[in-house]
């Protein structure tokens, strides 16, 4: 197909859409995040296996970043790059495809998931494959290629060792980084044991179980004839993808197959070559808390007798033109998908991935799903809530996303409970002015007396509330208004 | 020096002595202190529960109400990092004005008891308090500091989160209750009665715990 097929026109990005229609499922939650929340607290065990986790990462990130001492200035100019990209994406989509088609390889745009994942499976019954390997890749979770691959008879193996892990537990990942984050080894052993052909190992020893893991998808690499990924980054000068990985198994599916299928969110471009060098140090030290990552594959075409000799480049947007139409939230488009915020995300550490109800968990997830599909989609209306606005992710961005901000903006603009709504504009008219206020101070304290003299033994604190601040006693003692306000205090004494 | 007090709703209604322990010490200190009685909110509130109207009414009011002030001190830090944010006005957190503006770190106090800190997170990343409140808490006399394990890590309030999301909020909350108690530490400090309304709510149903207190009130002993 290379060569003699034109490649499809770059269509500038025209009216942003959402990522809409029921492939919109892997990035909508389908319950309010604070259900599915209190759901997985109840499980002990994988909190335990969280918490470990979490803080684990999160010490060895610290520790390599506090090496770095220009890091300061690594985040502002890598925050710099990808603003450029995302005032320039049509632009520099034009540019990517034009050197990439140059060199070899086939570019094809889609509007969203539906449109990709059209793309992908045309390109795969052309080959008449009945697999293909997979490098890890959060777009393509994002469009839930792999149920439309098998749907249509196809399978698609994971050949990352935790994606392979969810997948073999027909499981969804929980981490973007560490997929099966939420099991521990002998969990593992026991899945493999039951899950995985020809498995043999007598313990839950994690070089044993990643030796199962080698044997079996070493025979897959061999086998296949389509290699399925995604890309860390584009770069639009020369049309080349850069993969970052830890395993090796990436470059297996990047050099084994004949035909290499990369979906690639337009998101991850950067104008130069030159640019990756600042990524390429805050990536790792980020996600995994390495200095260096292991494998870095960058490749540009196809190269004659030499690794796969079609490659077919997706440009996905699903969402992401609308996301860089907000003035606020288009700096969730820098995402490197480090995954350091979810790491030190406390609401993250005690509810895990699946409680966000989409492939891309945490803080990122909580300002992403939403500002992909539109607020209106599922639940992802809730996702906003879902933080203290304790700042912890903001602190560990690499490309310096402030979270905070773009969730409270995102509240702001999103639709709220008319009861709410009541409650805020009557607070707010009480506050507007200092009469009303006043007043609302007295009354509040005139309303309390009786709950004071009943708790004075416990210091004036309430143990049970009526709805709907019953939430707040479930778990806490409730305050009660002063018996004298301040304002009535320095009016007793400074006047 | 005169300084202006924004008192912030919550410590008007519910936490008065966080104010009157702020005014108490500045005065001690020679300073003359001003309470401008038309203020009210700053609207942090409404700003992070997503009522942007509201809060942008509040931030109004509450800039002309201290509009030509030299320094406005207030003993909360999350309500003076969202006024540092949406308004012009010079305020500063408690240990910022000490520290920064008037330059002492000993304010003549005395509290004889074992305090443990917990450094909540807008004082820590939004203002980047630092060691100034502790710097203030070491210099007190007979105060013995113990540190808190983990302090860092949220408390868990965070507004409505902790109505909306009550139940990720108390497992949060748990674990800095525990963390609190293990100091052994007869109070917990900290620079926000909002976070210590919530945090003391969990110490006060476990027996022993140490009792929350806003620092200023150790400040101004
Ligand atoms: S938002 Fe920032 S910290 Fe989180 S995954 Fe993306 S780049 Fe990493």
């Amino acid at each position: 197909m290379t060569g003699s097929a034109q490649p499809r026109r770059v269509v500038a990005l025209g009216m942003p859409r959402h990522a809409t229609g029921p492939l919109a499922a892997p990035i909508t939650a389908p319950e309010p995040f604070a259900d599915a929340a209190a759901r997985k607290l109840k499980d002990t065990q994988l909190r335990a296996n969280l918490g470990h986790a979490t803080r684990t990462i999160r010490d060895k990130r610290a520790a390599v970043v506090a090496e770095v001492d220009d890091w300061e200035a690594l985040r502002d100019r890598a925050a710099a790059v990808k603003d450029d990209v995302i005032a320039r994406l049509p632009e520099l989509l034009a540019r990517f495809a034009s050197a990439a088609t140059a060199a070899g390889a086939t570019v094809h745009h889609a509007a969203d998931a539906q449109q990709a994942n059209d793309i992908v499976l045309g390109l795969v019954q052309a080959e008449q494959a009945d697999r293909v390997v997979k490098v890890k890749s959060m777009t393509t979770q994002e469009i839930g290629l792999n149920e439309v691959l098998e749907a249509a008879g196809i399978a698609a193996i994971e050949t990352d060792l935790a994606e392979l892990i969810v997948q073999l537990a027909h499981d969804k990942p929980s981490h973007i980084l560490v997929p099966a984050i939420h099991y521990n080894r002998s969990q593992i052993r026991d899945l493999f044991a039951l899950r995985m052909p020809g498995f043999a190992a007598d313990s839950d020893d994690p070089a044993q179980l990643a030796g199962a893991a080698r044997r079996y998808l070493r025979e897959q690499f061999l086998s296949a004839q389509v290699g399925v990924c995604g890309a860390n980054f584009a770069v639009a000068e020369t049309g080349s993808l850069v993969i970052v990985e830890s395993e090796g198994n990436g470059r297996m599916c990047l050099t084994l197959p004949r035909t290499l299928i990369a979906v690639v969110g337009i998101e991850k471009l950067v104008p130069h070559m030159a640019d990756l060098g600042d990524f390429l140090r805050l990536l790792p030290r980020s996600s995994t808390g390495e200095r260096m990552n292991p494998y870095t594959s960058i490749f540009t075409g196809v190269t004659p007798g030499d690794g796969p000799q079609q490659l077919h480049i997706v440009l996905l947007d699903n969402g992401r033109g609308a996301v860089a139409a907000d003035p606020v939230g288009k700096q969730a488009l820098r995402c490197i998908r480090c995954s350091a915020c979810l790491n030190v995300c406390p609401v993250y550490e005690r509810v895990g991935g699946h409680a966000y109800g989409s492939v891309y968990p945490g803080p990122i997830g909580a300002i992403l799903s939403p500002q992909l599909t539109g607020q209106q989609a599922g639940h992802n209306r809730s996702l906003p809530y879902a933080s203290t606005l304790c700042g912890a992710c903001y602190d560990v961005c690499p490309v310096k996303i402030n979270i905070p901000e773009i969730l409270v903006h995102l509240r702001q603009t999103g639709p709220k409970p008319l009861a709410e709504r009541q409650l805020m504009s009557a607070l707010s008219w009480v506050m507007r002015d200092r009469r009303r206020w006043k007043a609302a101070l007295r009354a509040a304290r005139a309303g309390s007396a009786p709950l004071r003299l009943m708790t004075r033994r416990r210091g004036h604190t309430l143990r049970r509330a009526p709805w709907p601040l019953s939430a707040w006693t479930a778990h806490r003692d409730a305050p009660l208004p002063a018996q004298e306000s301040f304002r009535d205090w320095w009016r007793r004494t400074h006047e | 020096m005169r300084i202006a007090l924004f008192i912030t709703c919550l410590n008007d209604a519910m936490f008065p002595k966080a104010g009157i322990a702020t005014v108490t010490l500045l005065e001690r200190l020679g300073h003359q202190v001003h309470f401008p009685q038309e203020q009210t909110c700053c609207g942090q509130m409404h700003a992070n529960s997503g009522y942007a109207v509201a809060a942008r009414q509040l931030e109004q009011l509450t800039s002309s109400v201290f509009g030509g002030a030299d320094a406005i001190v207030s003993p909360s830090g999350s309500c003076v990092a969202h006024l540092r944010a949406h308004t012009a006005l010079p305020v500063y957190e408690l240990s910022e004005l000490l520290v920064d503006v008037l330059g002492v770190t000993e304010v003549g106090a005395r509290f004889a008891h074992r305090v443990t800190y917990h450094p909540t997170c807008h004082g820590l990343r939004l203002l980047r308090l630092g060691d100034k409140p502790l710097r203030l808490l070491r210099a007190v006399e007979g105060l013995e500091l113990v540190e808190l394990p983990d302090a860092d890590q949220c408390c868990g309030f965070g507004g409505t989160f902790a109505l909306k999301n009550s139940g990720v909020s108390g497992a949060m909350l748990d674990d800095k209750c525990a963390n609190a108690a293990e100091t052994g530490a007869e109070y917990l400090a900290a620079a926000d009665n909002s976070c210590l309304a919530h945090i003391g709510g969990g110490l006060a149903r476990r027996p022993g715990a140490p009792k929350p207190i806003h620092y200023a009130e150790i400040l101004a002993s």
